[in-house]
């Protein structure tokens, strides 16, 4: 392969968009105020039973309005909740974000190849009157605790209209419909995790914006609770999981999970229009599936990367993300080697949902499949030196392959094709080869 | 110099020869098992060009390749008087549909315990375990490295509908539906249940109900005449109890593949039920059940 040069990534904030105004998975507002939340992340890690499940979202408002309910399958202790840093998710998200790989072609004219190589990967980010009521309604506090900035009660109920209630009456907007997702909930034995933020220990902390919540639990169920969150919802939601196991890739059992069109060609402005492309493309895949597929965007070894929009998660950082078999030795004094990341394989899933396409919760399940995966599309810069020698195959050859680009970028996006050929300079400002006389160009 | 006659009699003795040892059956168009592997051959077609399905061509082939040579070696080792080609083709084929490995070694031992234990776990004439059902169980159970992809058929309601009406195709040529519909029956009426029970929208139980691994399952494995009850009464009860393990598995165990887990589990109870109420093993040659044969 020629040199590469360039890795440019779509990261989430700039990926989204269209569908912003709407609440992310399961965060309900806990005042009637513009909340401004793009995109869920979640980071689910799991491995037997045992589940960390690490929620972030990009909420812009202020954070005295933000509350989050959340079914949980079991009772959870005060020393199973953290809070992350959300530089965390951040990197992982740029190391599993579909990305851009820029080539140049060589000079025609040369026999062999002289590489150049170097990567500028997308840089991660740096990143007892109330229980006396709850009873009375039949909703029991199973516990409250104070965590980071965050203030955390574990509910479970009876009847859902006690709880629903009850969140009502302490200042939750719980949406209207509510009551029957609540209810399944309860009776399937599921408990309420509700936070909201401490202003005073937020302040404290010294942090401006809200950090991931973290919650550890056992559980058989390898699902993802998103029916309450399409209550509230404002269309389509945007969910992004990124699950770490020891085996191999995870997908959905109850939906169909379909690979991210990857490795074409596009065209060259597309490096500058990259976050548009990558809109346009999910946004065309969505539709080709009937609004009913979750797409796979990234599966790879932690180990590694090839191109790395970023570098792999270190183990220190996948401990902190909740992947409990890696690290956790304490660092020997003196030298402390590099740790390599090892036995973690990382999907990355994207999903575009509502109720009436996503009636039910996402169900998982971890396959055997180490297969590599990712979002991929390269760019192909033509040789744009000067030429010593009769170059006009290579000119007939770069015609036909920036035409096969835009007919792929139309494909690709629904873009209208006359439109993608006006930003092909070679294609624009030629005449088509077919309306050119024959004998023009026989002794010129 | 050879004399080229010589070596067209050697090649058509030959040809005679494996006929005469092989003894491939003549085409019989009332056994329903042509159409069974007509409609399963297009339902892999549909699986690999209409979706991306994550079905190797290795593995297909693979499997195909070692279900036949597992039947034809078992065959001369058991003495059995022809070699049936066609159960271990719908055997291959079921599997190729429902097993994902990444490893084609181990698509060639699904195989091979598959045909295998046709032969070796027998009780009373018949084999216990649907030859599929085995294999991908034991795999799923011993290896990370076989799984069951059953969310990747989708649930367009058309598509279901499609694969319900080309398996039923089937079953009534094979004239042993009973478990089949019973099956379906109580597992929706199951499911339509907990939605009611939970409160939930109809909306989850159909769209529990439109997924085609489950109507796969549900037509084309454990109706398998070969592994079901020997009377009707028999299989109405088999067909109901795969359901109920079925939705207790899935939603009290929440394992993923219950009615595959099920099926395994229920196994047993056919040999039982078949002690209990007498009847005739099906024979796949003459449906209607009034002649000796084996498969």
């Amino acid at each position: 392969m020629r040199s590469l040069v360039l890795v440019l990534t779509a990261t989430v904030t700039v990926a989204l968009a269209q569908t912003a105004q709407a609440f992310c998975g399961f965060y309900v507002a806990k005042a009637d105020t513009s909340l401004f939340n793009r995109a869920s992340q979640v980071v689910l890690v799991r491995d037997g039973n045992r589940t960390v499940l690490t929620m972030a979202n990009d909420f812009e408002g202020d954070v005295k309005d933000f509350a989050v309910v959340i079914p949980v399958p079991s009772f959870i202790e005060r020393e199973q909740i953290n809070v992350a840093d959300k530089g965390l998710i951040d990197h992982l998200d740029a190391y599993t974000a579909p990305r851009l790989v820029e080539y140049f072609d060589p000079d025609p004219c040369k026999r062999y190849v002289m590489e150049q190589f170097s990567i500028a990967g997308a840089q991660p980010r740096s990143s007892a009157e109330m229980d006396r009521r709850a009873r009375a309604l039949g909703v029991t506090i199973e516990a409250s605790y104070t965590v980071g900035e965050y203030d955390i009660l574990i509910l479970s109920g009876k009847e859902s209209k006690g709880l629903i209630r009850w969140l009502n009456d302490s200042g939750y907007k719980i949406p209207k419909g509510a009551n029957k997702v609540v209810g399944s909930y309860l009776k399937q034995d599921m408990r309420f995790f509700v936070a909201k933020v401490n202003l005073e220990e937020q302040k404290r902390a010294g942090v401006t914006y809200l950090r991931p919540l973290q919650i550890a639990f056992e559980s058989n169920k390898f699902m993802l609770p998103i029916r309450l969150g399409t209550l509230n919802a404002d269309g389509m939601q945007e969910l992004y999981v990124y699950t770490l196991t020891k085996t191999g890739r995870v997908e959905t059992t109850n939906y169909r999970t379909v690979k991210l069109p990857s490795n074409t060609e596009v065209p060259e402005f597309v490096q500058a229009e990259f976050s548009e492309f990558y809109r346009s493309m999910f946004e065309k895949q969505v539709e080709m599936q009937d609004r009913r597929a979750v797409f796979l965007e990234y599966a790879w070894d932690m180990a590694w990367c090839d191109p790395c929009a970023a570098d792999p998660l270190s183990a220190d950082q996948l401990r902190k993300l909740g992947v409990f078999w890696v690290g956790g030795n304490k660092p020997q004094q003196g030298r402390i080697a590099p740790q390599q990341a090892q036995n973690v394989f990382v999907t990355r899933l994207h999903v575009r949902y509502d109720a009436e396409h996503f009636p039910e919760d996402l169900m998982f399940q971890e396959t055997g499949d180490r297969q590599n995966f990712q979002g991929r599309y390269v760019i192909r810069h033509p040789f744009k030196g000067e030429s010593t020698c009769d170059n006009a195959n290579y000119q007939a050859e770069l015609k036909k392959r920036q035409e096969r680009e835009a007919q792929q970028l139309a494909n690709l996006t629904g873009w209208d094709i006359d439109d993608i050929r006006t930003k092909i300079p070679l294609i624009a400002n030629n005449t088509p080869e077919q309306n050119v006389p024959w004998w023009k160009q026989l002794w010129n | 110099m050879p004399n080229p006659d010589h070596f067209g009699f050697a090649f058509v003795s030959g040809m005679d020869a494996i006929a005469q040892t092989i003894r491939l059956p003549a085409i019989n168009l009332r056994d329903p098992r042509y159409y069974q592997i007509a409609v399963l051959s297009s339902l892999v077609t549909f699986g690999v060009v209409g979706l991306d399905f994550g079905i190797s061509a290795y593995n297909a082939i693979a499997i195909v390749f070692t279900a036949l040579v597992v039947q034809l070696a078992a065959t001369k080792l058991t003495g059995l008087p022809k070699f049936d080609p066609l159960s271990p083709l719908i055997t291959a084929l079921s599997l190729t549909l429902l097993l994902r490995t990444d490893m084609v070694t181990l698509a060639a031992l699904a195989a091979a315990i598959a045909i295998g234990s046709k032969f070796l776990v027998r009780i009373r004439g018949k084999h216990v375990f649907n030859p599929a059902n085995l294999a991908i169980v034991t795999l799923m159970l011993a290896s990370d490295h076989a799984w069951i992809s059953s969310g990747q058929w989708g649930s367009a309601a058309i598509g279901a509908f499609a694969l319900a009406c080309l398996g039923f195709v089937v079953l009534t040529r094979a004239k042993r539906s009973e478990t089949t519909v019973m099956f379906l029956f109580t597992y929706a009426t199951l499911l339509f249940a907990r939605a009611l029970w939970l409160g939930d929208p109809l909306a989850i139980p159909l769209h529990q109900l439109q997924n085609g691994a489950l109507l796969i399952f549900a037509f084309f494995m454990i109706s398998d005449p070969k592994t079901t009850p020997n009377t009707r009464s028999g299989r109405v009860i088999y067909g109901s109890l795969v359901a109920g393990v079925a939705v207790f598995i899935q939603f009290v165990l929440y394992e993923p593949s219950a009615p595959v887990l099920a099926l395994i589990v229920c196994a047993p109870v056919v040999p039982l039920i078949d002690m209990l109420r007498r009847g005739e093993t099906y024979n796949w040659s003459y449906p209607a059940g009034f002649s000796k044969g084996v498969s």
